[in-house]
């Protein structure tokens, strides 16, 4: 159910209004139907058996008991579950695990499916899931952190001589950063409901992408596309982890074909932890040269990162590196190591997020050996243009985030010798961070329609990830077409809707604008054609003696307001409705752009450290976010404020333990993952700059959904050096590493 | 999850009955009682508990708060941990106890978690938790997966060559610091145990964690009547602010007399395989004055035998600071 149109509100430059989410109350209520809420008559569950060793090849599966138990309808192995087809490398579809469950006999990592029981309850498949027996044999594996690159480093990005000036500088920062593998651990548990009616699939899935989805499982069932709709009206949010598709919806899809029935396969939070995927491990040793007046000379970013068997996902830590300072001299190269874990993928801001972690402690250990401010020292090394392209930037303001993050933040008052600020018994630390994030558009596609009713329907397939799509995209169709938020009706979440973007990468509302404005041009211009022939007033008027404004055809002779709204104008043309239809076209096709476009802002962050008790905590935190301009400063606070939450998460407490001897993920659930909690969330100040960019699209608009976690984890980690002396260069921060802390 | 019958009992008398029939009440129990469910239903889905039989006791009248003839408190095993917590009797006579309590868990779970249950709250080792790993406490003789695993979390104090896992309750802390007494019914009749004797120590039986027999009902907690003059606490040091098991914990009970300590007693929590009673420390307090140097020399005489595995070296620092602070909070 797509959210109803709420009660009227006066909806004036919608764009850039505090604006409720128009989908709250379904959600609040209990309406909104996510994923496993879809239950359809004679439905089977389907619960997989998984691999318990980490490498090695499948000796034998005995299903005898288990088939045999209660309610049991069918349990699937390599040699029943039917054809499944790997993804073309171009043009298929993303899909981050290329490998199709059950393709062969060989175990590549803790987890991976073995088998399927189908079974009449959830309960009875599984009971059944546990007593299927497999038998391995198991190969040498390896689940270790200590990352060395297998090939030699892929030079990523490259200006000057970065080896001479390193040596030559008067002041150098060489150091090494770790981040550990992260899962993404979203309250909503991936979920399958698959049905199949003989010839067409419809596939109820937890995705952030229903197009990609759609296209990328008729390519492994063998399908045409049409063959194949994907449904996801709400999503208990992804973060990355349910951008591309994983085996569990192949493994539903392929019961339904199979048994005819609708099947529903829900994972567990251990699998999620084992097969959906997960942010690498990263090791990253920064190289910085400077001037002794604080003058970057060379900047060297030098990374690996872990992956799995049959992946080539990339961990681009270095994407940022190149532009964020002016240095005249500069390298950043990649290396992989690849470990028996399951298929990583993006998690929220992937590659920046780690990196910047990386080259913001780096830049705060540099200010610490100029002895200069950390927000002087980036001031200082402001660049001119985006120096790794030789281009301008569309819009950036850095230097303004990190002015008015001190401003705000009291910085001045900042005294920077470590442990000599103190507040109620505790020790102060106050840190600070810059961040980066690309701005870019998807290609996406929009259908606006005025229905005699009074609604506008904007229909795209893209999907609201609960970041705040059906509201912004209501806002936007609002603002273009002069009609109340209220009686906007967003339809998204289904693959057979217009193609829209993916939520993914920030991008999926600056993508959406140049669509949203033409089709909802293109529809007036179609209501206007309407009103011509209808019974009216306007019939057989030219054009342009016929205007459109705030939801009312006029003739231009008469004041606006005379107008006769568009419902009346539809009906007096007998039409249900006219539709208008747009396209976005996407950047990444253009390989030489003019300008280099990115979000920019700055972190500053007070922990407050009781070493009586090796207690850290939070303080506050001000985010200064130059984004674009603001669609609606309500979701997008809370994407920030959310995506802080990560970074204290990520700065203090996430991290996936392997064990050394299994390979499993061992604290797979989610009192033993440990993340920030509601009680480690400190008052948050979020600032918006809001300048648009209007190189991205005509409203300005670029992206915020990644930006706000881009540069926490560093602010944080320079913050603990400030307050406790301790310098933590492993993600997290523990208690182990702080009490190594000799302020009293 | 395996299949298992569901009865609701009429009676104590009816349940001890229905659970007389079991093998064990320790690890492998073919019977259960299943009160708030927090541990048991967990653990039932995992496959690790696999009872045949589960005997539903929350109809059973023990979910009251009573005041005792003489003092103390007489506490039913069914009242919630949340009752509890809130309740004026203990947050005036106890704070140790109500402070445990709400350092515990989440809302949620403390509206359900029941005072018996509590008491037979599960370690939280990763590896109790996964069948397809050896350990000693689940399955007896396979051995110890976090001995030379993942055992940040796992137990300094009490730990034998079969078993580190730390017990993970914060109210049996707290209640051992009280010197706390169990009501046990079972085929026998009634028994009480002080809180100090429940509890066993894995040895080369992890399996078995409680003096609980096949039967055996808990019924009643029962406090001694408050310390005159006496001030408690509990402190909860762990990773994050909320919904985090202890990585140290300390209760503490102390009375001073002109500026010198005439009473104290303290438990650890977080770093041992038992609610864990320090009468080193205790020895140590006794008759000094309570100042910074005597709370550190029982810390240092709590933690002395302590005997750290490769990744949780740091707790025995951090029960030390615990254990200082937590002192140092009453004696103020």
């Amino acid at each position: 159910m797509s959210p109803e149109p709420a009660a009227a509100s006066p909806s004036r430059t919608a764009v850039g209004r505090e604006t409720v989410r128009v989908d709250g109350p379904l959600k609040v209520s209990g309406g909104a139907r996510y994923t496993a809420d879809f239950h359809f008559p004679d439905m089977l569950y389907a619960v997989p058996v998984c691999a318990t060793i980490a490498s090695g090849t499948i000796a034998a599966i005995d299903a005898k008991a288990a088939g045999a138990m209660p309610g049991v309808r069918k349990i699937y192995t390599r040699d029943t579950i039917g054809k499944f087809y790997r993804v073309p490398a171009s043009g298929g579809g993303i899909i981050d695990e290329r490998r199709p469950p059950f393709e062969d006999d060989t175990i590549r990592y803790y987890g991976q499916y073995v088998a399927l029981v189908v079974a009449d309850t959830f309960e009875q498949a599984t009971a059944a899931a546990h007593r299927v027996k497999t038998s391995y044999r198991a190969a040498a594996f390896d689940v270790s952190t200590a990352l060395s690159p297998e090939e030699t480093p892929k030079v990523k990005s490259r200006r000057g001589d970065p080896n001479a000036a390193f040596d030559a500088a008067a002041v150098k920062i060489d150091h090494v950063y770790n981040t550990p593998i992260e899962t993404h651990s979203s309250i909503e548990l991936h979920a399958s409901v698959a049905t199949f009616d003989g010839s067409h699939f419809t596939l109820y899935e937890t995705t952030q992408a229903v197009g990609n989805f759609r296209d990328v499982l008729a390519q492994m069932l063998g399908v045409p596309k049409e063959n194949v709709r994907v449904v996801t009206e709400y999503l208990g949010t992804g973060f990355g982890g349910k951008l591309w598709p994983w085996p569990q919806s192949l493994l539903a899809a392929a019961a339904a074909r199979d048994l005819r029935q609708p099947v529903k396969l829900v994972m567990t939070r251990q699998m999620t932890f084992e097969s959906a995927g997960h942010r690498p491990h990263t090791r990253q040793r920064v190289r910085l040269g400077a001037t002794a007046e604080g003058k970057l000379v060379s900047l060297r970013h030098d990374y690996a990162y872990s992956r799995a068997p049959l992946s080539s996902y990339a961990e681009n830590c270095g994407e940022s590196s190149g532009f964020m300072y002016s240095t005249p001299n500069l390298s950043v190269s990649e290396a992989f190591a690849t470990r028996n874990v399951g298929v990583p993928t993006s998690m929220r801001g992937p590659g920046a997020v780690p990196g910047l972690y990386a080259l913001e402690s780096a830049i705060d250990e540099l200010a610490v050996a100029l002895k200069m401010d950390p927000v002087a020292l980036r001031l200082r090394n402001e660049p001119a243009i985006d120096e790794s392209k030789n281009i301008p930037f569309s819009s950036r303001h850095l230097n303004e985030c990190l002015a008015t993050g001190a401003e705000t933040f009291g910085w001045s008052r900042r005294t920077p010798a470590v442990g000599s600020m103190r507040e109620n018994g505790a020790v102060l630390g106050w840190g600070m961070a810059a961040c980066t994030w690309m701005a870019a558009r998807w290609e996406a596609q929009v259908s606006v329609m005025f229905n005699d009713d009074g609604t506008l329907r904007v229909a795209s397939g893209t999907q609201d990830i609960g970041t705040g799509t059906y509201t912004v995209l209501a806002q936007m169709a609002a603002e273009l077409a002069g009609v109340d938020v209220g009686k906007i009706k967003v339809v998204i979440g289904d693959s057979s809707l217009p193609p829209g973007p993916i939520s993914g990468g920030s991008m999926a509302t600056a993508s959406l604008v140049p669509a949203v404005a033409q089709a909802t041009r293109e529809a007036i211009r179609n209501l206007i054609a309407a009103a011509r022939e209808s019974d009216s007033h306007f019939a057989n008027l030219p054009v342009d003696r016929l205007a459109f404004h705030e939801g009312r055809v006029h003739r231009t002779d008469q004041p606006p307001g005379e107008g006769r709204r568009f419902e009346e104008v539809l009906a007096s043309a007998r039409l249900g409705h006219v539709e208008g239809r747009g396209k976005s076209e996407g950047t990444f096709r253009n390989k030489n752009p003019t300008v280099s476009t990115h979000s920019f802002g700055a972190h500053f962050v007070e922990v407050a450290w009781q070493p009586e008790i090796a207690r850290l905590r939070i303080n506050r935190t001000v985010s200064v976010i130059d984004g674009g301009r603001i669609v609606n400063p309500l979701t997008a606070r809370n994407q920030i404020e959310g995506a802080v939450t990560m970074g204290i998460g990520m700065a203090l407490f996430e991290e996936t333990h392997y064990d050394h001897r299994h390979g499993m993920p061992i604290n797979s659930n989610l009192a033993d993952y440990i993340m920030a909690t509601h009680a480690d969330t400190p008052p948050m100040e979020v600032i918006f700059l809001d300048y648009p960019d209007t190189h991205l699209n005509e409203m300005g608009v670029r992206g915020i959904g990644e930006i706000g976690l881009a540069g926490v984890a560093a602010a944080i980690t320079n913050a603990v050096y400030h307050a406790t002396g301790v310098r933590v260069r492993d993600l997290p921060v523990k208690i182990e590493d702080l009490l190594a802390s000799s302020v009293a | 999850m395996e299949l298992f019958t569901y009865a609701r009992a009429a009676s104590p008398a009816d349940a001890i009955k229905a659970a007389a029939a079991a093998s064990t009440a320790q690890q492998g129990a073919e019977v259960r009682f299943v009160a708030g469910g927090t541990t048991l239903l967990d653990l039932m889905k995992l496959d690790v508990e696999r009872p045949s039989r589960v005997i539903d006791i929350n109809h059973l009248p023990l979910a009251h708060i009573e005041r005792m003839p003489g003092g103390g408190l007489r506490i039913g095993a069914l009242v919630r941990n949340a009752d509890l917590a809130n309740h004026a009797d203990v947050k005036q006579g106890y704070p140790v106890l109500s402070q445990a309590l709400l350092s515990g868990a989440s809302g949620q779970l403390r509206n359900m978690a029941t005072t018996g249950g509590n008491l037979l709250q599960r370690t939280r080792c990763v590896y109790f938790r996964d069948t397809d790993t050896p350990c000693n406490k689940r399955r007896p003789g396979s051995g110890c997966s976090a001995i030379d695993g993942f055992n940040r979390t796992m137990a300094v104090l009490g730990t034998s060559e079969q078993c580190i896992a730390s017990n993970p309750s914060d109210m049996n802390v707290a209640l051992t610091a009280l010197e706390a007494a169990v009501v046990i019914r079972g085929i026998g009749g009634e028994r009480q145990v002080p809180i100090g004797d429940f509890f066993l120590l894995p040895g080369d039986t992890p399996d078995r964690e409680t003096v609980m027999m096949p039967g055996d009902l808990i019924t009643h907690v029962i406090l001694p009547p408050p310390q005159d003059g006496a001030r408690s606490h509990y402190l909860k040091l762990r990773d994050r602010a909320s919904y985090e098991f202890a990585l140290a914990s300390a209760a503490v009970v102390l009375a001073t007399d002109k500026g010198a300590i005439r009473h104290a007693r303290v438990a650890l929590g977080g770093v041992a395989t038992r609610p864990w009673r320090s009468p080193e420390a205790e020895r140590v307090l006794l008759g000094k004055p309570a100042t910074p140097a005597t709370f550190a020399a029982a810390a240092a005489a709590a933690l002395r035998d302590a005997k750290p595995q490769s990744q949780n070296g740091f707790k025995v620092e951090l029960a030390k600071r615990c254990l200082i602070n937590a002192l140092t909070t009453v004696a103020a």
